[in-house]
C-alpha cells in the first residue's frame, strides 16, 4: 500500500515503513536503546531527505522512549534526580545542535557532518562496547568474579557535588551536565536519542549502577528528543507526522516484543550483539565516505519561487 | 511599447496562424491525497485549418512545466581522503517538474532560435544565467541537475510519444510521478512546421494537496509550535498505549 507523505513529498510503501519501525523497535526493546541510529540512516536509503529523516526520527525516539520508560518505572529503575541534571545539559546541547544543523544545512555540509558523527560515535562506542563485553565474557568463563564497573575517576574530584539517592552516588553535577549536553547536541543533529552514548557514559564515566542506567537514560531522552522535535518543527517545518505515525506504530509494538525477548537472553551476549550492530552501521557509513561515489553531484531545492 | 507589440501580434496573428490548435486535458485539477501514486494526464486535440495544409510535415510538441524553484547543485570532491560536497552552483530558476513529449526528434522538428524564444527543450527551460563564473564547467552542473531530476522522474523526455493522426488529431499521455510537488503547472502545446512554431496554446493544471495531506502541510507551516506539540502528543499516546496494551495481554 503506497502512501504519500505530506512533508517529505514522496510516496512510499506504508508496510515497509511499518516494518522498519517494527524491526528497529524490536532491537531497541531488546537492547534498551532508542534505535534512532538505525531509523535515520534507513530513511536516508529510502530517499527521504536528511532534514525530514532527522526531525521525524527524533519524534519516533520520543514514542519508543516513553514506551520503554514506563516498563522501567514499574521496576523502579529510574533515577529522577540524575535524569533531571542530564536533562538540563541535554536541552542546552539540543538547542546548540538545532542551530548548527540549520547553519550546516544552508552550507550544504549537513550530510557530511551527520555521516562523520555517525562514523565517529558509533565506531567509538561500538568498539569500546565490544572490547569490554568480550573481556567480561572471558573473565566469567575463566571463573573470576566480574569486576565492578563503579570506579573512582577524576570526575569525582570536581566541585558542585550532589547526592543522587536512587543511584547511590555523591558526585559533582559537572560530568552529568556535560554528558547530557553532548547527547542533546547529537540528538538534534543525528536524529537519535543518544542512548548508545548515554548508557556507556553513565556506566563508565559517572559510575551509575547498571540497574538504573537504561531507565534514567530513557527518561531524559524523552525530553531531549521531544525538545528537538518541536524545535525542528518550528525552525525547518521538517517533521512528517504521517511518516512518524507509521514508524511509531511499528516501533512501539516491536519494542514491547523486543523487551520481552531481551529478558530471556544473557546480558553479556546482548551487549556483544549490540556492539556488532553499532559497528556494522558505522562501517557501512564510513565506506560511503571513503569510496568514490557513483554520482558525484547532488541536488537540493533551495527555494520555491 | 509592449501593449503596442501585443496589438500588432493580434493583427498579425490571423494571417500568420492558418492552423490553430484546439485542445483539451483529461483533468485540470490534480489532488494529492494520502493514496496518491502519481497521475496520468491525457492531452489531446486537433489542428483547425481554414485553408488546405501547406507544404512540410506538421509536428506537435507538448510540454508540462511545474512551478519554478531555485536549486543548488553540489559536486563531491576528494578532500583529506573522503568524498565531501565541495564546489556548488546555484541555478536561479529551474522548473520543479518538466515533461516534454513530441512527434519526432526535437532537433529535427524545432529550430534552435525557436527553442531559444519559447524555451521548449529541457536545457532551455532551465535558466542558469550568472552561474558561469561560480565554478569551472558550470555546464556540467546543469547537466547533472537534469540527470538527477530525470532520475527521480521529475524531468521526463519522451520524444516521439505524441501520436498525430492524418496531420490533424493528436494525443499524448504524461505521467505525473508520485513524488509530485503542489503548485500551478503549465501545459503548452506547439505546432511546428520545418522547425518554425506555427501556433501555441497554453493550459493550466492545478496540483494541490487535499484532505489529510493539506491539513498536515498547512498546519506544519502556519502553526509550527502546535504541530510540533501534536507530534509529541501522538508519540506519547502511542508509547503509552503500546505499553498498556502489552501489559493487558500479559495479564
Amino acid at each position: 500500500m503506497q502512501i504519500y507523505l505530506p512533508i517529505a513529498e514522496i510516496s512510499v510503501n506504508a508496510f515497509l515503513l511499518f516494518g522498519i519501525g517494527g524491526i528497529v523497535g524490536f532491537l531497541s526493546g531488546l537492547f534498551g536503546v532508542g534505535g534512532g541510529f538505525l531509523i535515520t540512516p534507513l530513511l536516508f536509503f529510502m530517499g527521504i531527505s536528511p532534514a525530514v529523516a532527522v526531525a521525524t526520527g527524533a519524534n519516533q525516539v520520543v514514542a519508543s522512549s516513553i514506551s520503554g520508560v514506563l516498563a522501567q518505572l514499574r521496576r523502579k529503575a529510574v533515577d529522577f534526580q540524575m535524569g533531571s541534571v542530564l536533562l538540563v545539559g541535554g536541552l542546552l546541547g539540543s538547542g546548540a545542535g538545532i542551530w548548527v544543523f540549520s547553519v550546516l544545512s544552508a552550507a550544504g555540509q549537513i550530510d557530511l557532518f551527520v555521516q562523520l558523527s555517525y562514523v565517529l560515535f558509533l565506531g567509538l562506542v561500538g568498539a569500546l562496547m565490544l572490547q569490554e563485553s568480550l573481556r567480561a565474557m572471558w573473565r566469567t568463563r575463566a571463573g573470576q568474579p566480574p569486576r565492578r564497573a563503579h570506579i573512582h575517576t577524576w570526575a569525582h574530584g570536581l566541585p558542585f557535588k550532589m547526592k543522587f539517592r536512587a543511584s547511590g552516588l555523591y558526585i559533582s553535577i559537572v560530568p552529568p551536565l556535560a554528558v547530557g549536553a553532548l547527547v542533546g547536541f547529537l540528538s538534534a543533529i543525528m536524529g537519535v536519542g543518544g542512548g548508545f552514548i548515554m548508557v556507556p557514559a553513565m556506566i563508565y564515566l559517572l559510575g551509575v549502577p547498571t540497574r538504573v542506567v537504561v531507565g534514567t537514560s530513557l527518561f531524559q531522552i524523552i525530553f531531549v528528543a521531544g525538545f528537538s522535535t518541536v524545535m525542528h518543527a518550528i525552525t525547518s517545518q521538517s517533521v512528517d507526522l504521517l511518516l512518524a505515525l507509521l514508524l511509531i506504530l511499528g516501533g512501539v509494538i516491536g519494542a514491547q516484543i523486543g523487551s520481552r525477548v531481551g529478558l530471556r537472553l544473557r546480558a553479556d551476549q546482548l551487549r556483544i550483539l549490540l556492539a556488532l550492530l553499532v559497528l556494522a552501521v558505522a562501517i557501512k557509513i564510513a565506506f560511503d565516505l571513503l569510496l568514490r561515489p557513483d554520482e558525484m553531484y547532488s541536488l537540493s531545492v533551495t527555494g520555491l519561487l | 511599447m509592449r501593449r503596442w507589440l501585443a496589438l500588432l501580434c493580434l493583427i498579425a496573428l490571423p494571417c500568420q496562424a492558418d492552423e490553430t490548435i484546439v485542445a483539451g486535458l483529461s483533468q485540470a485539477n490534480v489532488s494529492i491525497t494520502t493514496d496518491f501514486v502519481g497521475s496520468e494526464i491525457l492531452i489531446y486535440g486537433a489542428v483547425k485549418r481554414e485553408t488546405p495544409a501547406p507544404e512540410g510535415a506538421l509536428e506537435v510538441i507538448v510540454t508540462v512545466e511545474g512551478p519554478p524553484a531555485e536549486m543548488t547543485v553540489r559536486r563531491k570532491d576528494w578532500v583529506w581522503g573522503i568524498w565531501i560536497n565541495d564546489a556548488e552552483v546555484v541555478v536561479d530558476r529551474a522548473p520543479i517538474f518538466y515533461a516534454i513529449a513530441t512527434t519526432g526528434r526535437l532537433e529535427e522538428i524545432l529550430s534552435e532560435t525557436e527553442d531559444l524564444r519559447h524555451k521548449i527543450s529541457i536545457p532551455r527551460a532551465i535558466r542558469a544565467v550568472g552561474t558561469t563564473d561560480e565554478a569551472e564547467g558550470s555546464d556540467l552542473f546543469v547537466e547533472a541537475l537534469i540527470r538527477l531530476r530525470a532520475a527521480r522522474g521529475s524531468y521526463l523526455d519522451s520524444q516521439g510519444s505524441v501520436r498525430l493522426t492524418e496531420g490533424t488529431l493528436f494525443r499524448t499521455d504524461i505521467a505525473l510521478p508520485s513524488n509530485l510537488t503542489e503548485g500551478d503547472y503549465r501545459v503548452r502545446i506547439f505546432l511546428t512546421r520545418e522547425g518554425r512554431v506555427v501556433d501555441m496554446l497554453e493550459r493550466g493544471i492545478r496540483v494541490r494537496k487535499a484532505g489529510l495531506e493539506q491539513f498536515f502541510t498547512r498546519m506544519a507551516h502556519e502553526q509550527p509550535l502546535l504541530y510540533g506539540l501534536l507530534a509529541l502528543l501522538i508519540a506519547g499516546l502511542a508509547g503509552w498505549a503500546a505499553s498498556a496494551a502489552f501489559r493487558f495481554i500479559r495479564i
